[in-house]
């Protein structure tokens, strides 16, 4: 396979030029510079995309289509098709989610003494966690501080983050890489173990830690190794929650869970739940490719709303700048920032940079889309994508052969597969839909505004305000997660459960009504769709 | 800030040379067994949507990350058992593909901190790991294109730093598992291999040691509240001033 012919082409003119741009920088945008190129080519600046929520308790709030969709959905279930009073599981904390969120919170309640179940939808470890390559932030060095982090990480989210979770998230940082290093997470180090940090997009100081790219993979491989070690975490795979139980108190009391294969549903109530089952990047935000996991379909955050739980910062979602376009095969798939943390530098069709690589995401996306659709430097592949190009031989050049393939493995594996060596010759991307910069508004230590629900993770907001920085994903599902299991035990000491019951659906559904809503949809949406239209008009519903 | 010329450019996005697009080709391939026509230019995973599968077992991240999806396959005319990931792996003329939705295997419970880093730790939980006839089946059928056999041999000698290294890049789809004579759980050995080494056998991060105890000790508590407290408008003078680590 590799590059066609009218490809080549424009890789000759980046490759003719690459000894001249070695060592040559183009200049940083200004906080100014960078606000005009936002408003002017970001997806999250396009109003026709979105539209005002009509019910609950974000209503009147603008959020992309596509997700205005899943709140403007019926309930999955309503009361009356299920028995709350046919216990399946009695617990002190209930974790939904087996990513990096919800393993290290049922490690923490349990460590605090709770009978804890962690329920996931697909298998544990299935989860955004397990593919993020790049690194995780945290200033474990003495040249940065806790400080200068916190300074970073507002300045990235352009300074509408919550303060508190901010200065959580970077005081558990290194507490966080401690834990992780105890456990056995294989860290890229020097012989005399002094982390090996570099720089990310936005960063001020060199503080991405790495595990080669598979970093995130590392991380989950350990937890997941570790949840397993633990007998007194009981864990069920491929059961999905479907709602939250509430009591007569308006408390979260359990939920309402589904096997995966055979559509059982069991109950499970808890005196404390914890929310960590991630993002929304299935939905294909403004038709967006993705670089999610196949389960990143927005329950957590659709269940906590119908419970009456608000949203922050949902109309702003993260595309990263560096998704692949070329092959088709793996369209949306993540090339991490890593490649540009090392020096590759982007580049349009004519080999010439045009953007410094290392701006904060938001901002490198708005780049590279205006140097497609403005400046009409892209390049266009087969099927009609368009992109421009990751300069990864650069990255010999500055730190010596052999450190591609010592760096990132895992890229240089997937191209392989397609005959492309991105020691050769430069990768072609575009933004993809990365992440969920919003989510369900918490306090620093997770809890939302229902007593007994508490969420981490993806799933949760103000964080990151409307823009992450790398490697502060990775950092807050291990932060919150944490804190979400600690804070969850505490409260189910003193929990004491009324009656539960599904009104609140009851009561979703009648806004739904008064708000004039008309739609056959149903969520939470456990898993996209993609068998083809022509096969599915033709399904029939017969059982079998 | 953008001339007429650019402007230009915008109204009119490139045209789509038809020339150079992919032609639909499709490809018969058999679904465990069953005959269906997708396109050429799907992987083993898209193949199975495109055919109405709705997936729920063997599928994870689709990106080559998560082990979800290891399978295996035949080409017709060919008598060779071919393996790789679903989502990573494209389809071809008369491929006889299936899923491997779970295989069980029995995973050891310990607690990494308690243990030593030497071949006999591993070999207490994993005994079966000296039944290894070096028949190399695992790394022929490693998607990875990992040396499973190496590093089970370098587990087997005590090299756990170098078993741990050689095993980096595993994602845990357990194909070597199904295929070994030995009957082991080659990435569940792995993945303890590289567990002992970062926890015993790597030198630890004094910088960090330091850096946490400076935040147990509520070194940076005033500083970060003050931070806190600044309007926006100083945090911005500060976040324009602050100082860059050059790359």
């Amino acid at each position: 396979m590799g590059y066609p012919d009218y490809m080549r082409e424009s890789i000759e003119k980046v490759n003719a030029t690459r000894s001249k741009r070695l060592g040559v920088q183009y200049p940083r945008l200004t906080m100014e510079q960078g606000n005009e190129v936002l408003r002017d080519h970001h997806p999250d600046f396009k109003d026709e995309q979105k539209r005002n929520l009509r019910v609950g308790p974000n209503k009147g709030d603008p959020a992309n289509h596509e997700f205005v969709d899943v709140l403007e959905a019926h309930t999955a279930i309503q009361p009356g098709d299920v028995d709350l009073e046919q216990v399946d599981w009695d617990v002190d904390v209930l974790v939904i989610g087996g990513g990096g969120a919800g393993s290290t919170a049922a490690m923490m309640a349990t460590e605090a003494g709770a009978k804890t179940l962690l329920v996931t939808k697909l298998r544990l470890g299935d989860a955004n966690t397990m593919m993020a390559q790049g690194g995780i932030q945290a200033a474990s060095k003495p040249n940065d501080s806790p400080v200068i982090h916190y300074l970073d990480v507002m300045g990235g989210g352009h300074f509408t983050n919550k303060p508190e979770l901010v200065e959580a998230l970077v005081k558990d940082a290194p507490l966080v890489i401690k834990w992780h290093e105890e456990l056995g997470v294989m860290y890229d180090k020097d012989p005399d173990g002094t982390m090996i940090t570099i720089h990310g997009g936005g960063t001020s100081r060199k503080r991405m830690h790495s595990a080669k790219d598979y970093s995130g993979g590392e991380i989950m491989k350990t937890l997941r190794d570790e949840v397993r070690n633990r007998p007194e975490i009981e864990v069920v795979e491929f059961s999905s929650a479907v709602e939250l139980i509430m009591d007569d108190k308006g408390a979260c009391v359990g939920a309402v869970l589904m096997n995966m294969e055979t559509q059982e549903y069991k109950i499970v109530r808890s005196k404390a739940t914890v929310l960590a089952t991630g993002g929304f990047g299935r939905l294909h935000i403004q038709g967006f490719e993705t670089t999610n996991h196949y389960g990143a379909t927005a329950d957590g955050i659709v269940m906590a709303y119908h419970l009456g739980v608000k949203w922050v910062f949902m109309d702003s979602v993260q595309y990263h700048p560096t998704g692949a376009v070329f092959p088709e095969q793996i369209v949306g798939l993540l090339v991490t920032e890593k490649v540009r943390g090392l020096g590759a530098q982007v580049l349009n069709m004519d080999g010439e940079q045009f953007t410094y690589p290392l701006e904060p995401r938001d901002i490198e996306s708005s780049k590279i889309i205006r140097e497609v659709e403005k400046e009409g430097k892209g390049i266009c592949t087969p099927t009609g994508k368009w992109g421009v190009w990751l300069d990864s031989p650069l990255i010999d050049l500055i730190h010596g052969p052999g450190t591609i393939e010592r760096e990132l493995p895992a890229m240089v594996r997937q191209y392989r597969r397609f005959d492309i060596d991105i020691v050769k010759d430069p990768v072609l991307i575009y933004p993809t839909l990365h992440y969920q910069n919003g989510g369900l508004d918490i306090d620093a230590n997770t809890a939302t505004s229902v007593p007994g629900l508490f969420a981490a993770g993806e799933v949760a907001g103000g964080i990151h305000g409307t823009n992450r920085l790398m490697g502060n994903s990775l950092l807050d599902v291990n932060v919150f997660g944490r804190r979400a299991g600690r804070s969850a035990a505490a409260y189910s000491k003193d929990a004491e459960p009324g009656k539960p019951t599904l009104e609140h659906l009851t009561r979703y559904e009648e806004e739904l009504k008064k708000a004039k809503v008309e739609t056959d949809r149903h969520a939470p949406v456990l898993l996209p769709e993609y068998r083809p239209e022509h096969m599915r008009e033709h399904i029939l519903d017969i059982p079998l | 800030m953008a001339d007429d010329k650019v402007l230009q450019a915008i109204d009119e996005p490139p045209v789509i040379d038809s020339e150079i697009c992919v032609t639909d080709e499709m490809v018969e391939v058999y679904i465990m067994g069953k005959p269906y026509t997708v396109p050429a230019s799907l992987t083993i995973m898209k193949a199975m949507e495109y055919a109405g599968y709705k997936l729920v077992r063997g599928v994870g991240c689709r990106e080559g990350f998560c082990g979800a999806c290891g399978t295996v396959f035949r080409r017709r005319g060919d008598y060779k058992l071919y393996s790789g990931l679903a989502c990573q792996t494209l389809v071809e003329e008369g491929m006889y593909l299936t899923q491997i939705p779970s295989f069980p295997a029995e995973k050891a419970v310990y607690d990494i901190r308690e243990l030593e880093p030497t071949a006999n730790t591993i070999l207490s939980y994993y005994p079966e790991l000296a039944r290894c006839v070096s028949c190399n089946s695992c790394t022929k059928v490693c998607p990875q294109e990992i040396d499973v056999m190496d590093y089970v041999n370098e587990a087997l000698r005590g090299d756990i730093e170098r078993a741990a290294h050689t095993s980096f890049d595993c994602i845990m789809c357990g194909l070597c598992a199904v295929r070994c004579h030995a009957e082991m759980p080659q990435y569940l050995i792995g993945i303890l291999a590289r567990r002992l080494y970062a926890a015993h056998i790597a030198a630890r991060a004094q910088d960090l040691e330091s850096r946490v105890q400076q935040i147990l000790d509520g070194e940076f508590d005033k500083e970060l509240a003050d931070i806190k407290e600044l309007s926006v408008e100083e945090l911005k003078d500060l976040y324009r001033k602050r100082d860059i680590e050059p790359t």
